[in-house]
């Protein structure tokens, strides 16, 4: 599953300070888009609105609309909860349950949804979700073992076989190799190139390459000094970002002139 | 110059570690050495107790049937509070730590630490003058309804100065410590986990069982087992509260005693064997106290694989 979100017209506040000021932006499924941007310029608070988690942090809230397929996500009734299981997070520090083994971290999340799975489904389901993470192989003789013991690149990857194990119809990732060896970082960049095939990936990163690597679309946010809100400069394909970009800004950031 | 000023500072540094680790070692030694010197003392008073005739101890049939019925009212007592003030405790926690609004929690939490400030002899007095005369109905229902029950027979105590009432007045006293323990321990989970647990599409319920619970398993069952020592030890409520007797099964009654109280209500006027008994009677506690300490340990030590301190 897969499906594409539409944003119209998104504010997002932390208390009455204005952090990201009326984003328009089309996300398409099956595809991955990367945000880039300097530090503070509100590219990880736009992110965590795609799937509500900015209400985890006190005070921060949206105004807008935010559309998953045409279902508004902020629309009355509309719980967080669900939200979250259709479009999953990948955080910027690999976050396995460090008292859960690799197989249980990889069924918390269905665990939540489905009660009950016989024990053969659970099996197939963790072999499936580690092998589309391009983790089995290093795991499979040592399923019971704590996932806190893993490499950081492969904790990562395990927290990716966890997200897509729910079988989201999003998967967002906070910079998900900030904190990786290359070696661990290209294992991720590979596995994000597989993802499109079944998800809408959305990437935040701080390494232009890594964007213009493993991105069909790129958004460039910028901030135009402290205290101003973050805004999106400028969203297209990701070689018209980095080879011939419409605004100025984009074209200093992406050459390295600032940020 | 430069040399010599590097190669001070390194022996100053030296002297600094000397002292500091010299310090550290002598009270490392200290605790030990305090806990070896009550633990002797207990011994070398307790032993004419173990090698006096069974007919001059307390009871006339010999040290272990004197010591055995206030061993169980002792850990009656202490687990009756642990039941109750357990569950209601981490409740509390969780409460503070993840649903109050932030500045009913810190409110709370100033409340719940001052609750853990009350002497124990306002617990005992409030026990003993309002508590027990509230649980006289209580109990009485009890008795007629649930009688069947062992603990639970009749006829009910006419005062409510039952071993439940001290039950209940050590869960009290021993709910701020559990509830102050174990909400710090929450606060200390990670946000990292708890927002992966989130992500998941988790309720907070279930991001609470997920994240926080298993984080802080070790840190509940040290606050349970401080609790626990409070509750084993605890004096003066209990002397206060228990309108004391024999050992029944019935804990809505009078009757039973704890070791503590036994050893409050009787050392005044113990003199000679009565009194290498009531410092027995102590010695057994110490080390109640200690193996339930040890148990302790051993139950966080089994998950240290999965404690996240890898």
């Amino acid at each position: 599953m897969s499906k594409r979100i539409d944003v119209s017209d998104l504010n997002v506040y932390y208390g009455d300070f204005l952090a990201v000021e009326d984003v328009n932006i089309t996300l398409d499924a099956k595809s991955v888009t990367a945000f880039i941007g300097p530090s503070g310029c509100g590219k990880s608070t736009f992110l965590r609105t795609l799937n509500r988690m900015h209400e985890v942090i006190p005070g921060a809230r949206v105004e807008g609309k935010v559309l998953l397929d045409g279902d508004n996500l902020y629309a009355d009734g509309v719980d967080p909860v669900t939200v979250r299981s259709q479009i999953g997070m990948v955080f910027q520090r690999p976050n396995p349950f460090p008292t859960m083994s690799i197989r249980d971290n990889v069924l918390a999340g269905v665990k939540l949804n489905s009660r009950r799975m016989a024990k053969s489904d659970a099996d197939a389901l963790v072999e499936k979700s580690l092998q589309g993470a391009n983790l089995w192989n290093e795991v499979k003789d040592r399923l019971e073992k704590p996932g806190s013991g893993l490499s950081g690149g492969q904790q990562q990857r395990l927290c990716i076989a966890r997200a897509i194990a729910v079988a989201p119809d999003v998967i967002l990732m906070d910079e998900p190799c900030s904190a990786l060896d290359p070696i661990s970082t290209l294992a991720i960049e590979d596995l994000i190139n597989e993802l499109k095939d079944e998800y809408t990936v959305v990437i935040v990163t701080h390494n232009m390459q890594q964007a213009a690597r493993v991105s069909d679309k790129t958004a460039f946010f910028n901030i135009a000094g402290t205290g101003k809100p973050g805004k999106l400069i400028e969203f297209a394909e990701t070689a018209t970002i980095f080879n011939n970009p419409g605004q100025k800004s984009t074209e200093d950031y992406v050459s390295g002139r600032f940020g | 110059m430069s040399t010599t000023k590097s190669a001070r500072r390194a022996g100053t540094g030296r002297t600094g570690d000397k002292v500091f680790s010299g310090a550290a070692l002598g009270a490392g030694v200290l605790i030990v050495a305090v806990l070896f010197a009550v633990a002797m003392f207990l011994v070398i008073q307790a032993l004419p107790t173990f090698s006096a005739a069974p007919a001059d101890i307390t009871g006339g049939k010999g040290f272990v049937s004197y010591i055995f019925p206030i061993v169980v009212g002792t850990l009656i007592a202490a687990a009756i509070a642990l039941v109750i003030a357990t569950p209601i405790g981490v409740a509390v926690a969780l409460y503070i730590s993840h649903y109050a609004p932030r500045n009913m929690a810190r409110g709370l939490g100033y409340v719940v630490d001052l609750l853990a400030a009350i002497p124990s002899v306002i617990y005992g007095a409030w026990g003993a003058t309002f508590l027990a005369s509230q649980l006289k109905v209580p109990y009485q229902w009890l008795a007629d309804n649930a009688g069947w029950i062992p603990i639970f027979g009749g006829p009910a105590s006419g005062t409510g100065k039952t071993i439940l009432t001290a039950g209940i007045v050590l869960a009290v006293m021993v709910l701020p410590i559990i509830a102050s323990l174990t909400r710090e321990i929450f606060l200390q989970t990670p946000m990292l986990h708890q927002e992966a647990a989130l992500a998941l599409g988790a309720t907070r319920w279930e991001m609470i069982r997920m994240a926080v619970l298993p984080f802080a398993r070790g840190g509940i069952i040290s606050a349970v087992m401080l609790g626990l020592g409070r509750a084993l030890g605890e004096t003066m409520a209990v002397a206060l509260v228990l309108s004391s007797g024999p050992m029944i099964a019935s804990l809505i009654r009078s009757g039973n005693q704890t070791i503590a109280a036994e050893i409050a209500l009787n050392f005044p006027e113990a003199f000679g064997l009565r009194l290498n008994e009531l410092i027995a009677a102590g010695l057994v506690l110490f080390l109640i106290t200690l193996l339930v300490n040890m148990v302790a340990r051993w139950i966080i030590s089994r998950h240290k694989e999965f404690s996240g301190a890898n």
